[in-house]
């Protein structure tokens, strides 16, 4: 069946289409395409759209509905949720795609409720078959994939960060570009997000970069990180941390790596001075390729790396760092 | 104030997750059963809001018979009274199990409601705020920080390098993300109490499914991977064969 498919927009620091827009287009580029054609809608809640819509066209949308707020300058749950039911009557599609940032999961729901139609969160595969689409999810800390379907369209799905790929951006592409006539009610305004503070500088947020490195309880105190934020901005990584560096008040929570933290799918996951615990495992055992470096050659995390470098962190991460300059 | 907070009986963490024969679920005869990891924030945050404020603590979960050891573990922390909805269905989908909470807590007049953000196994995440949805009172997920008085929260939620500062007016719903507060230990004391606190059972069936499980099934095998060397002298090589061979960097 040829489908449409509706995409959340989300932007960051005012401007910017997150990573996980653009991985939400090409994922919905594909469906459309492989159904024999369709269209691909993005709706966009924001303060002011700039060049946002061409933005999103030139990243895989057909068609760009634009919802315009000055309640929009912040995250407005209920006000995105509105819009995107605004945006649903519009184009009627038969699946809604969310990149799942904190703020699309914080969504996900609330279109499931408001549309009364099932949603899932944490994909990494979706297929359509004939008239039914099916999502692919791990559950079980990573133990098991489940296979999800829906009882009616459209479904809503949360896709996972850094699994799906963009499209190649194409500047010379144009799309049908409307503004939604959004009235936000008391109820839509409920929860206000006044503020943002951020703490990671420059640094990519662990569950969408492309690079992780991570550390664990064999760091021995925070300071010793600064090895690990010197690997980092040698590869451009995020940096994560298992939960005994969290539980130690060495690491915030926000870097936390497994079963009680993030679920990270990163092309590279670089595991320092981590034992590799069941629960560190389910949150990163489906990244593309996992470094370990560990004193103990009996260490779990061996198991699972497919590069292993056995010997101390404090010696290992300082020679990379020097290999990766004498490249760059 | 009229608290409530739900919670979920989970597969520990530790457990070895064998899918049963019919492809669908998993094996529970060999499986420790424990009260959600992130649930134990919602208590202890549902407990801290009854001492600053007064009133009383409700713990709810929907579940099987086996439901009721989540239940007690809430209990023994500090919690006044529990509903167990008791259901054998499977409830794999997450609205069905807010549409039945919401059902249960809805007619009440509660004040505040706290769900722990997801619950390890099926890790949807959702329930809570479509049980906020479903009751039309402001939810917020994912709470790092709060703040209540009689009548306004403040708080924050954790994003994406950082966080956000949020506010709502009561009642609310909100889940609990971990580091929000320090669970108290449910001390046999509180156990033994626990047993004379009133529980009650209720039945419910969960209605029109809308989210189903088709299969479950083992993700690909890692591979042992190699081991480069040992030591600072192992560097380079590692360098080269990300380079080289994985051609991740």
């Amino acid at each position: 069946m040829a489908i449409k498919v509706l995409v959340l927009a989300e932007i960051r620091d005012g401007e910017n289409l997150t990573k996980s827009t653009r991985e939400a287009l090409g994922l919905s580029r594909r469906l459309v395409e492989n159904s024999g054609g369709g269209e691909v809608a993005a709706v966009l809640p924001v303060q002011s759209a700039g060049d946002l819509p061409q933005s999103l066209a030139a990243w895989g949308a057909d068609r760009v509905l634009v919802a315009e707020s000055a309640e929009f300058g912040n995250y407005s749950p209920g006000g995105f949720a509105a819009s995107v039911v605004a945006a649903v009557e519009c184009v009627q599609p038969a699946a809604i795609i969310v990149g799942g940032t904190a703020h699309g999961k914080d969504l996900t729901p609330r279109l499931s409720a408001r549309l009364s139609v099932p949603a899932t969160t944490d994909c990494i595969g979706v297929e359509v078959q004939g008239d039914n689409i099916y999502a692919l999810r791990p559950a079980y800390g990573g133990k098991v994939q489940m296979k999800v379907s829906f009882s009616k369209l459209p479904a809503v799905l949360c896709i996972r960060p850094n699994v799906f790929e963009t499209v190649a951006e194409d500047t010379s592409r144009s799309a049908q570009i409307e503004n939604l006539n959004l009235s936000l009610t008391d109820r839509d305004l409920a929860v206000r997000i006044t503020g943002s503070e951020k703490t990671t500088g420059e640094r990519p947020d662990v569950a969408e970069a492309d690079i992780v490195v991570s550390g664990g309880r064999g760091m021995k105190e925070a300071g010793n990180f600064r090895l690990l934020e010197q690997l980092a901005q040698a590869l451009g990584a995020g940096i994560g941390a298992s939960r005994a560096a969290v539980d130690s008040g060495w690491r915030p929570h926000g870097d936390q790596v497994g079963q009680t933290g993030k679920f990270v799918s990163p092309t590279l996951y670089v595991a320092c001075a981590i034992s590799g615990a069941v629960q560190h495992l389910a949150g990163m055992i489906d990244s593309k390729v996992i470094v370990a470096v560990n004193k103990d050659p009996d260490a779990p995390i061996f198991k699972v790396a497919n590069y292993g470098i056995v010997g101390d962190v404090f010696e290992v991460v300082p020679a990379i760092v020097e290999k990766l300059k004498k490249h760059a | 104030m009229n608290i409530v907070v739900c919670v979920k009986q989970v597969p520990d963490t530790e457990a070895r997750v064998q899918i049963a024969e019919d492809g669908r679920s998993i094996e529970t005869q060999d499986i420790n059963f424990i009260l959600n990891p992130y649930d134990e924030f919602a208590v202890e945050q549902a407990l801290l809001t009854r001492e600053e404020l007064g009133g009383e603590v409700t713990v709810v979960s929907l579940g099987g018979d086996s439901a009721a050891a989540a239940i007690r573990t809430a209990m023994a922390m500090g919690a006044d009274r529990s509903i167990l909805l008791k259901t054998s269905e499977p409830a794999d989908d997450p609205f069905q199990v807010a549409r039945a909470i919401a059902g249960e807590i809805g007619g009440t007049d509660i004040d505040v409601v706290f769900f722990g953000k997801q619950a390890v196994g099926n890790e949807h995440g959702q329930v809570g705020i479509l049980t906020a949805e479903l009751l039309g009172i402001p939810g917020i997920s994912e709470v790092s920080e709060i703040e209540i008085t009689a009548n306004r929260v403040t708080g924050k939620r954790e994003i994406e390098g950082g966080t956000e500062s949020f506010e709502c007016s009561l009642p609310a719903m909100f889940t609990t993300q971990k580091g929000l507060n320090e669970p108290r230990y449910p001390s046999l004391k509180g156990r033994m109490a626990a047993k004379k606190k009133p529980l009650e059972v209720k039945e419910v069936s969960l209605g029109e499914q809308l989210l189903a499980v088709e299969s479950l099934n083992y993700p690909p095998q890692r591979e042992r991977g190699k081991i480069v060397g040992e030591g600072a002298a192992a560097a380079v090589e590692l360098v080269r064969l990300l380079r080289e061979e994985a051609r991740v960097i």
